[in-house]
């Protein structure tokens, strides 16, 4: 992990239209609403969150997978959201995504020979001779054998696709991946293989990593800083251990203390359980997003949203708990 | 691939020698036919079948052996084209609509209701009649009332395939539209279509035999499958008229829907059995 930031998401949106034709809803779900946050080149970035708080669409705008509503993304000093066709697809190049579920993501028709050629005839690269031999250097590096090439997906056990699927998304060289529950579909004894593989590719290739994960244990592994999620807001972004010890948002400390981490540590003020359901991205509560299940919400929550501050060393909050503290620390001084 | 398919598949293996059969036969039906199949005789007409006419003889004394063997020609013709022509044109139609979706699709969609909405047999007449009777209106005319079926299969299986992983794995490769069509989405979508065509060959073959009959289609005194069908409803005591072309239609028909199963599964590495 460097100081150099590599991916840099400023005030990113991504509405989807619901209801389309002649019906005359015009919903919009609020799946990513005003994003901000630097991945730095090197680092994995952890992002949880609920189950539909807007973390896959997230990794995919970033991409430009999806026409963003808002705001922008660069990657080095490219500007993603504006870029179309022939610069588009250089791009692709340099970002790739590995999917949750590696049978949908695999072409059940093709065989993974088939399917690791195609970044290389997609972007016209090498001969054929070359590229042959890329793609059998590709399964190698995943822990895969030449004769692999020739099976179809459902000839394969969950973690090898999944090996075929990091494959492909490692063709091309790319220096940025997102992992979009990438280890979430499969056993646990497999998790470890494929984040180990990940690990030790992340270190030969320099790459830099979003994952994106609702197990926070797999994430506490994996991450060097970790974001969390809520309702299409981040509502805290800090290093690892400003996460898992130092957790500051009531949110992030709920999350935590439904999961059990292996760290004994770790056991901030007892036990906080969610209460009530998530409410709808389509109309979002005002103010605090989540002050209709907050412990500890006061008048302010409903009114005010709170803005992203740093309680120090990038340690990224935003709940008007930290304005007390902030306000605190003001007048000690 | 085919012996394998054939040593796993029994039907498959019936059908495609059914289909083979046929297909064997209009090739050489105008050597093995024992008789010219326009030769009229009035002296022998009705004849039931004999060791000298194996399947009778129709209302004007023609062999219909003869002309069951000759028949297959057209028939086959008509159906393989039909079927080829609108299948094609319901894939490209279809497939854009699906994959472009919104307003594109509701659009093409309404004008694809807009022909089937008419019953397909009257607008086929209509067509051919307006165009003049030849065999090729009438083919057109089939094709045209023929082709919405496929382009809704076509749309369906583009719109459950195109927001698949596997989809967007590819555009997150940069593969281009046409790419994405033809690579992933297409080879999903081609099964349905190949056993939505098998289905209809056989009733290809009638509604040409109908367009036919009523004048429209191959004029008559062409051997025709259909047309000999239909003769024989008229003459209702001579149960052999209708019943050896009628089997021809059925065996035909029943070949190509059973080599569609096959091949349906043979396209589908899933379903393959050891293979
Ligand atoms: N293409 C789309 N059209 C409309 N709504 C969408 C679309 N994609 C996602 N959404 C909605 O946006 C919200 C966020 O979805 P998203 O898949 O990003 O959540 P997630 O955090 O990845 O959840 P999970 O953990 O279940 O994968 C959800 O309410 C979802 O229904
Ligand atoms: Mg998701």
């Amino acid at each position: 992990m460097s100081d150099e930031v590599l991916v840099k998401v400023r005030d990113l949106k991504m509405h989807f239209q619901v209801g389309r034709g002649l019906s005359l809803s015009k919903a919009r779900v609020r799946a990513v609403d005003g994003v901000s946050f630097d991945i730095y080149r090197g680092e994995t970035l952890g992002l949880v969150g609920e189950s539909g708080c807007g973390k896959s669409t997230l990794g995919r705008t970033i991409l430009g997978l999806y026409r963003a509503s808002g705001g922008s993304v660069s990657f080095g000093d490219v500007d993603v959201l504006s870029r179309r066709g022939r610069a588009m697809k250089e791009l692709r190049r340099k970002m790739q995504l590995i999917f949750q579920d590696p049978s949908a993501s695999l072409n059940s028709r093709r065989t993974v020979g088939q399917i690791l050629l195609e970044p290389f005839i997609i972007h016209g690269i090498g001969t054929k001779a070359e590229r042959a031999a890329a793609v059998a250097e590709l399964v190698e590096r995943v822990g895969l054998s030449s004769w692999h090439l020739s099976r179809y997906p459902h000839e394969m056990s969950g973690g090898q696709k999944q090996r075929v699927g990091i494959a492909r998304a490692l063709a091309l060289r790319p220096g940025f991946i997102v992992c979009d529950e990438a280890v979430s579909a499969l056993d646990v004894s497999i998790q470890a293989q494929i984040i180990n593989l990940l690990e030790d590719l992340q270190s030969d290739y320099g790459l830099t990593y979003l994952f994106i994960s609702h197990n926070l244990s797999v994430v506490h592994h994996v991450s060097d800083r970790v974001g969390v999620m809520y309702l299409g807001k981040i509502v805290e972004l800090g290093s690892h251990e400003d996460i898992y010890r130092r957790a500051f948002h009531p949110y992030s400390k709920a999350l935590l203390a439904a999961v059990p981490v292996a760290d004994p540590e770790r056991r901030p003020e007892g036990r906080m359980l969610l209460a009530g359901d998530v409410p709808s991205p389509i109309a979002p509560p005002g103010g605090c997003r989540f002050h209709t299940r907050c412990p500890s919400a006061m008048e302010a929550c409903a009114r005010i949203e709170p803005e992203l501050r740093d309680l120090g060393g990038g340690h990224l909050v935003a709940c008007h708990l930290s304005d007390e503290k902030g306000k605190g620390g003001a007048t000690q001084s | 691939m085919l012996r394998k398919l054939m040593k796993s598949d029994a039907t498959f293996t019936m059908g495609f020698v059914l289909f083979i059969g046929w297909i064997v036969i209009a090739a050489v039906a105008n050597w093995i036919a024992p008789y010219d199949t326009l030769a009229q005789n009035l002296a022998i007409r009705f004849q039931p079948p004999t060791g000298a006419h194996w399947f009778g003889t129709d209302s004007i004394g023609r062999d219909i052996l003869s002309r069951v063997l000759v028949g297959s020609r057209i028939s086959l013709f008509a159906g393989l084209t039909t079927i080829a022509l609108a299948s094609t044109f319901g894939l490209i139609y279809g497939g854009i609509a699906g994959y472009v979706g919104g307003i594109v699709d509701d659009v093409m969609m309404r004008v694809s209701e807009m022909v089937l909405a008419f019953p397909g047999i009257i607008l086929a007449m209509t067509i051919a009649a307006a165009l003049g009777p030849s065999l090729f209106n009438s083919l057109l005319a089939m094709v045209v009332i023929w082709w919405p079926n496929y382009a809704r299969v076509m749309r369906s299986m583009v719109i459950a395939n195109k927001n698949e992983e596997y989809v967007e794995a590819s555009r997150s490769l940069g593969a281009s539209h046409l790419r994405v069509f033809f690579i992933e989405i297409l080879p999903h979508s081609l099964g349905p279509m190949l056993v939505l065509a098998t289905l209809d060959f056989g009733n290809a073959i009638l509604l040409f035999s109908g367009l036919s009959y009523l004048g429209l289609g191959s004029p008559p005194p062409t051997p025709e499958w259909g047309a000999m069908v239909a003769d024989g409803a008229l003459n209702f005591n001579y149960w052999w008229i209708s019943t050896f072309p009628g089997l021809a239609i059925l065996t035909m028909a029943v070949g190509a829907n059973f080599i569609g199963d096959g091949l349906r599964d043979l396209l589908d590495p899933k379903l393959r059995k050891g293979m």
